[in-house]
Formats: structure tokens, C-alpha cells, sequence
């Protein structure tokens, strides 16, 4: 247990001063760490706790997306039958499913191979899974098209990639500092932003879906008319922003996602704020196709099934450019514009959950866990002293090497360093003490048996570190547990406990043997000063 | 220099005595402590029943919760509670979850932002929605009983059944006490108490394990020693190990609560409950006295591990029997 060769002692020596030395670059400025290799140059980064910010957690309405893949089947049913000359009646969305009804019985043959055209192979992890993207089903001339569970899933999982995507554009559209935005789980979104103090411009840009269309005014009844009476089945009554009703044809004329440009800016008129915007080709030529057919009439900007402004087309607009006024303030339209550039969410989302830390409670966190861990250090070194003497002084060099050391990994990992966090490292501190506990109680036990000083170390040793791995063991799979449900701060504790837990294992195993075993070399000694 | 020894050397303590006062204590502090969570119930934080949290700190000197609270009361959010914390000018405003879903709890915020205004600095404010605190609720309690299902395999893989038995019956005993102890002294229950939970978990048991270690020692070495006796002996062996290394993790946990911050105060508080007051006493009067109920013997083990050898206990009796077995051979 005593016995190094040169090169196993040079190893472990050589390991640890490697792993405290990833450690550096904490001590030093951002700015000079840069100007280093980048390999030197991970770190451990704050948590949001301890350097302030914003944490939001976003989630795809999936009823939203359910609901639209439903209404995209039935879109598709009607082109399908009408091309395939097929009459039916009572297609309509039903719960979970579409339905339709085909007149002749000798049409369902017809009608259902057409339409099984539509349900697609669903790949799997390993080529096809058997599953078909809508279920098919008939009877007695009743047709129901189902789309399955996993094409419902695989629908969710884009609309979360493309949430992502527009998320970031707007994000960095803001201007914030270094966001993270990142996947959690099926239908979840997780933005963090450091340093944001006040998230509510950003939840507020994130709650809109930004869906622009421009669409005709129905002309041929009144809303209020249309509310009595019935509401024509190609049209709908939408709301203006300041509460007036609108009858708006269902028909886009064109939709923003043709938009390549919105800039704020001010009407030149009358100095008020307005966002302006471009067209690409498609969409200018649909445009101007559009103006030309209707000079004369109202047409509708609707942004999330509101009705920003209902103009009169005065004459063709044909250079694929325009402006939308709004009575917007100036923010109003900044974000207006941002928006616009940055294009429609797929589906709503909803925040379910924030925690915004202000920068002053991190720097009073940041100040107690430093506080707390040289208070508890001093305590541990205090006491490990009294208690083992020489063979305390080597415990405490064993744990200040451990401490630095999970420090070390922690930045190899670009790990995240909460408040929780600091509190596992000085937990880990008391592992670390323990394992030199175990170890020298052996080793005292050993000599009241009545075996030499060398003996005595060699079987406090070999006894000891058996029970030393039993015990971390269990702690370290707490640790993973922990990790694994985990969300944020719990998992910065989960991530030092466990990082403590390994390090000083290390510690214990090889530097405190290597250690005692020098001093055996260097000392000869008679007895054992424990 | 003369060092510390807190426990003398050699003691011979009979703790198995105290199976007979520490089971029924035990049994009647479990039944309080359930009978607590349920008619006492914990006061859960916004974690696990949704809600706001929001922590201001009044600009202008000590905050004046009185004005505070008719203000926020004006904003008609139904339940609220404020609280000071730490300092005169930090203060703690709770509000229960708001009906209609996620987006209403974010209204809410709104509004207590705009009636505080500009007087205060916003030091922490937190929103948990319904759907992610059942979430929460669900994930937490899932991973207490997978850590205590992943940490029972390991210990039944590392020695025999009964061990992990009794492993688990001693820790499901100190989390029923500091469930109890969180629901007595209405500490905030949230994401943090399950990571106490975890880590008191892990603590207690790295104890058990450590005198466990030393009872299977025991049972290869002292085949003859009763097992009240060799209990005995191993936790006395253990002893001095046990205190010390609990006080040196008082020591970083006393570190903690005094100048942790307020924000970590109820974790470390629970830990130091759960870590040293329970943990310490669970491992020498439950977790061992236990082991004579579960019926671990040497003659088990001893097959277990050396199944080549016959084992000891009829080893002893064979010769006496022998002619026995001879003579009634012919029969």
C-alpha cells in the first residue's frame, strides 16, 4: 500500500497539478483569458443566481399545433376529392380526426386509395417504424383520417426547432448579451439571459406570434350585421386593437412569411410611427396583383387575429414595398418591425415558468457562499489539525488539492456554478475529510492491536479505502439521481457533489497515500503521531 | 504535542441495550411525523403548488410591509403573504397560483410590478406555472424513491439482503423525521428540500455503510462472538470515526447556515437536522440493532462467502453427533 513506482507517483502528481491547473483562468479577467489558446481558455461559469439575469421557460401550445396539422389534413381531404371528381358531404374536424362523408358507394374505393396517398411512412430510429402518419378508416361510406400520435410528436418536435430559430432572431434582435436558448424536453424552450433585470419587453416580444397576414374586408354585409344574422362561411369577425369588430375574409392575400424587410420608422405626413416593409418577388407580385384587382376597396394588415389597420387600396401597389400605421407609440413599433424581421412562431407559446435573480442578490450570494466556505474551511482545518497533528497537516493539504482540483473539472466542463453549487463544494469538503478520517482512525485502531508504525499505516490504509469506496459509492449515485431529475440550481449541487465526490476519491486513494507514503520513506518512524 | 481524542480509546459501549428504548422512540417519532405531514401538512413552496415569489428590496430605508400589503391587496391576486427577509429593507411577497393557467401568473407579475413602481429593486421574482409544479412534484418524488431503489441494489449487490433491507428501513426513517421536522418548523418545501432530502440520503446511508462494513468484517473474523456482541463491538470500533467526521460536516454545515445567506438558510437547516442530529443516531441505534431482526448469521454469511469450507456452527458439532448418527444408521 506504501509502495509507489517513480512512475505511478509521477503520474498521480503530474494528474492532479494538470487538473488544478484548468482552474487558472478563473483568477483572471475575461478580457486577458481571451488573448489565450482557446483551449485554456474554459471557465466556470456564473448561474443565473450569482451573476443576475433572466430565466424563462417557454412551451409550444401543442393543442395549437394539433389543432393546425387537423386543419391541414382537411385543407388536403377537399383538394384530393375535388381533383379526384369524388362528391361527398360533412367533411369536417371531429375531436382528434377528420371526417368525411362520400356520397356514392362506388366512389369509396376510389376516394380511399386517393386519400391513403396522404398518410405517409413515419421513419424511425432504424428506417421505417411501420407507422403510418395518419390512421385511415371507413365505414358504411364514412371516411376518418386520424393523424397518428408519432406524426403529432414529429409535428411538435419542428415547431419547437422553428420556435428556436425565430426565438434567437429575436433574441439577438434585442440586443442581449450572450442568450442561451435551448430544447427542454419534447415541447419546451428554455431562454436564459444574463444580467436582464427586467424581462418584461423580452417576455412580451416572445408572447407574440407574429403571424401577419394581409386579407381582404368582407364588403358584403356589416360586421355587426354579420353578428346578428350569420357570419358568411368564408369569412370571419375579427377585432381591431381598439375593440371595433371587422368582417374579414378568410382568404390571405399574402402572409408575412414573403416579408425580406421591416424598419421603424415615422410617417412623413403627420411624424407618427410606423413600421415599413418589403416584400421578395413572390410576395410583391401577389401583392401587386392583388392592389390592382381591388383599387377602391378596404383591405385588412391582421397581425395574431387582430386587425391592426383596414385601409382603402388607393391605387396598385406595385413596387412591392409598403407601410403599415397603427397609432403605434415608437417601442410599439421597434418591436413591431422586430418581429416582422425575425418571422411567425409556428405556434403560441406560453412562459411557464420565470426566475429573474437582480444583480444585487448574486453579489450578496456570490460574497456569503465565499464567506461561508472560508469560515468552514478554517473550522475543518482548525479541527483536522488538533485532532491528527502531522497527519492533519496532510489531510488538509489532500482537501485544499481536492478543492482545487473540482474547480478544475468543473471548468474543463464549462460548468455552471450556483449558489446550490458552492454549498456541494463545501459539503464536499466534508466528504473529502472523511475519507482521511476513516483512513487514520484505521490506522489508530491498527496500532492498538499492537502492529508497527509501518504496518500499521499499510493495513489502515488497505482496510479503510475498501469502506471509503462503499461509502462515496452510495452518496455519488444520490448525486446522479439528483442530477438526473434535476432542474438548475439543484442540478449545480447535484454536479459538485458529484464532481467532490470523484475527486476525492482521487485524493484519497493515491495523493494522502502518496504523501504518508514520503513521509515513511523520509522519516522511518518508530511510532505513528495519530 | 498531545492531539484531540474525542472518543477514548477502546470503549466498550452497549448500544445494543438501547434497541429496546431507541425502536419504540423511533416508531413513536416516525407515527408524529407522518401524523404531522398530514393534519400539519408542508408549506410548499411555489415549485410545487405554482405561484409567485417575488423579493423587493425598499429603496428609500426599512420597507414598510403595512403599506406594502394594501397595495398588493388592491390587486385583488387572492392569497398572498409578506414576509421580511434578512434585512429591514428586503422583503419576501409570496402570491398563490393564480386560475387560468400559465399566462394569468404572468399578468400577476405585471401587475405587482406596476403598483410597487420604481420605490423598490427587484432582487429575485420567480413564476412557476401549474403545468411545470405538478411536473416538479412528480420528477422530485420519483427521484427519492429511484435514489433509494438505485442505492438498495447497489447495497444488496455489495453485501447480503439484509443489509439492504436494513439500510432502507434506517433511511426511510430519518426522511420521515425530517419530513416531519420541515413540516414542524414550516420551512419552505421546494426543489431545494428534495436536494437536502437527496443529500441526507446519501450522508446516512455513507454512515450505515461505513458501520455495515465493519459488522461484515466482523462476521468473517469473530465467528463466535454473539451478534448483539459483535454489533457492539463494530460500532465501537467505529465510534471515534462516526464523531469526528460528523463534527467536521456540523462544522461546514454550521459554516453554511451562519453566513450561507438567507437564500440557502432553510437547506442548510434541514441538512443539518437530517445530516447530524438523525443520520448519526440512526446509524448505531436502528440500522444495526435492526440487523439481529433481519436475521443476518454468521452461518449465512460464511456460505455466502467461503462456500467451499463447511461452515462453522455444525463444524463445531459434528464429532459430538457423529457416533450418534452411527448408531442410528442401522435402524
Amino acid at each position: 500500500m506504501l509502495f509507489f513506482t517513480r512512475w505511478k507517483a509521477a503520474g498521480i502528481l503530474l494528474t492532479a497539478l494538470i487538473v488544478c491547473l484548468f482552474a487558472v483562468p478563473n483568477f483572471f479577467p475575461e478580457s486577458t483569458v481571451r488573448t489565450w489558446p482557446s483551449w485554456a481558455q474554459r471557465h466556470i461559469v456564473l448561474g443565473l443566481d450569482l451573476q443576475g439575469g433572466s430565466h424563462l421557460l417557454l412551451e409550444v401550445d401543442a393543442n395549437a399545433v394539433r389543432k393546425e396539422r387537423l386543419q391541414g389534413i382537411a385543407d388536403e381531404v377537399l383538394r384530393v376529392l375535388r381533383q379526384a371528381r369524388v362528391p361527398f358531404t360533412g367533411r369536417a374536424v371531429h375531436g382528434n380526426s377528420v371526417e368525411v362523408r362520400i356520397t356514392r358507394d362506388s366512389d369509396i374505393e376510389t376516394a380511399l386509395s386517393k386519400l391513403r396517398e396522404l398518410s405517409q411512412p413515419l421513419s424511425g430510429i432504424l428506417g421505417t417504424s411501420g407507422q403510418r402518419s395518419i390512421n385511415i378508416t371507413e365505414s358504411g361510406g364514412l371516411i376518418t383520417l386520424t393523424p397518428s400520435d408519432a406524426a403529432v410528436t414529429e409535428r411538435i418536435r419542428q415547431a419547437v426547432d422553428q420556435s428556436i430559430q425565430i426565438i434567437e432572431r429575436r433574441v439577438n434582435e434585442l440586443g442581449l448579451v450572450e442568450p442561451t436558448i435551448q430544447r427542454e424536453g419534447l415541447d419546451r424552450i428554455l431562454v436564459q439571459v444574463p444580467g436582464l433585470q427586467d424581462p418584461s419587453r423580452l417576455k412580451e416580444i416572445l408572447g407574440k406570434t407574429a403571424k401577419l397576414d394581409f386579407r381582404m374586408v368582407d364588403q358584403s354585409t356589416s360586421p355587426e350585421q354579420a353578428l346578428a344574422s350569420h357570419v358568411p362561411p368564408d369569412s370571419e369577425i375579427l377585432d381591431g386593437e381598439k375593440g371595433q369588430k371587422y368582417l374579414i375574409e378568410k382568404r390571405v392575400l399574402v402572409s408575412g412569411a414573403d416579408l425580406i424587410d421591416a424598419q421603424p420608422g415615422f410617417d412623413q405626413r403627420n411624424g407618427e410611427p410606423i413600421v415599413s416593409f418589403r416584400f421578395n418577388s413572390i410576395g410583391a407580385r401577389k401583392f401587386a396583383e392583388a392592389t390592382q384587382q381591388n383599387v377602391g376597396k378596404p383591405f385588412a394588415i391582421v397581425l395574431d387575429n387582430k386587425v391592426i389597420s383596414a385601409p382603402v387600396i388607393r391605387e396598385p401597389i406595385l413596387g412591392g414595398s409598403g407601410e403599415i400605421s397603427g397609432s403605434f407609440t415608437v417601442e410599439q413599433a421597434n418591436d413591431l418591425a422586430i418581429l416582422l424581421r425575425a418571422g411567425a412562431l409556428p405556434a403560441p407559446l406560453t412562459i411557464v415558468e420565470e426566475r429573474t435573480v437582480g444583480p444585487g442578490l448574486g453579489q450578496d450570494s456570490i460574497n456569503a457562499g465565499e464567506h461561508a466556505a472560508y469560515v468552514g474551511a478554517a473550522l475543518v482545518v482548525f479541527f483536522m489539525l488538533v485532532t491528527y497533528g502531522l497527519f492533519g497537516l496532510f489531510a488538509n493539504i489532500a482537501v485544499g488539492i481536492n478543492v482545487a482540483m473540482i474547480f478544475g473539472v468543473l471548468s474543463m466542463l464549462n460548468a455552471t456554478l450556483t449558489l446550490p453549487g458552492i454549498a456541494g463544494i463545501v459539503l464536499t469538503v466534508g466528504i473529502a475529510v472523511d475519507s482521511n478520517v476513516l483512513i487514520y482512525e484505521r490506522i489508530r485502531e491498527e496500532v492498538r492491536a499492537g502492529r508497527s508504525a509501518i504496518n500499521a499505516i499499510d493495513a489502515g490504509f488497505s482496510r479503510a479505502l475498501a469502506t471509503i469506496l462503499d461509502s462515496n459509492i452510495t452518496t455519488f449515485i444520490a448525486a446522479a439521481v439528483l442530477f438526473y431529475i434535476g432542474t438548475g440550481p439543484v442540478r449545480g449541487f447535484a454536479v459538485t457533489l458529484g464532481i467532490g465526490i470523484l475527486t476525492s476519491l482521487f485524493t484519497a486513494f493515491t495523493l494522502t497515500r502518496l504523501i504518508v507514503a514520503y513521509w515513511v520513506r523520509v522519516w522511518r518512524p518508530r511510532t505513528v503521531p495519530i | 504535542m498531545r492531539l484531540l481524542r474525542i472518543v477514548p480509546d477502546d470503549t466498550r459501549f452497549d448500544f445494543m441495550r438501547f434497541r429496546r428504548i431507541s425502536f419504540p422512540i423511533s416508531a413513536m417519532l416516525s407515527i408524529v411525523a407522518i401524523l404531522l405531514y398530514f393534519l400539519h401538512g408542508l408549506n410548499f413552496g411555489i415549485d410545487f403548488v405554482g405561484g409567485t415569489l417575488i423579493e423587493v428590496e425598499t429603496k428609500a430605508g426599512a420597507a414598510n410591509l403595512a403599506e406594502m400589503r394594501s397595495t398588493i391587496g388592491s390587486l385583488h391576486l387572492g392569497d398572498f403573504q409578506l414576509q421580511q427577509f434578512g434585512a429591514a429593507n428586503d422583503v419576501l411577497i409570496r402570491i398563490s397560483e393564480q386560475p387560468g393557467g400559465d399566462a394569468a401568473q404572468q399578468e400577476a407579475v405585471q401587475k405587482v410590478r406596476g403598483a410597487l413602481g420604481n420605490d423598490v429593486e427587484y432582487r429575485r421574482v420567480e413564476v412557476v406555472g401549474p403545468s411545470v409544479s405538478t411536473e416538479l412534484l412528480a420528477y422530485g418524488t420519483i427521484g427519492l424513491v429511484l435514489a433509494i431503489a438505485a442505492i438498495l441494489v447497489y447495497l444488496w449487490f455489495r453485501f447480503e439482503w439484509q443489509f439492504a433491507l436494513g439500510a432502507m428501513i434506517a433511511n426511510v426513517h430519518d426522511l420521515v423525521l425530517t419530513v416531519g421536522f420541515m413540516s414542524l418548523t414550516r420551512v419552505d418545501f421546494d426543489l431545494t428540500s428534495i436536494a437536502a432530502l437527496l443529500t441526507i440520503l446519501g450522508y446516512s446511508l455513507n454512515d450505515t455503510v461505513v458501520i455495515y462494513d465493519r459488522i461484515r468484517e466482523m462476521l468473517r473474523r469473530y465467528k463466535r462472538l454473539s451478534m448483539p456482541d459483535l454489533l457492539n463491538a463494530s460500532i465501537n470500533a467505529t465510534l471515534s470515526r462516526s464523531i469526528v467526521t460528523h463534527l467536521t460536516v456540523s462544522l461546514s454545515l454550521l459554516a453554511l447556515l451562519l453566513f450561507g445567506g438567507q437564500a440557502i438558510r432553510s437547506f442548510t437547516a434541514t441538512m443539518m437536522f437530517g445530516v447530524v442530529l438523525v443520520g448519526t443516531y440512526t446509524s448505531v441505534f436502528i440500522a444495526s440493532p435492526i440487523l439481529i431482526y433481519l436475521g443476518v448469521g454468521r452461518t449465512r454469511l460464511g456460505e455466502a462467502e467461503e462456500p467451499e469450507k463447511p461452515p462453522e456452527a455444525p463444524a463445531a458439532s459434528t464429532k459430538p453427533l457423529a457416533p450418534a448418527q452411527r448408531a442410528r444408521a442401522p435402524r
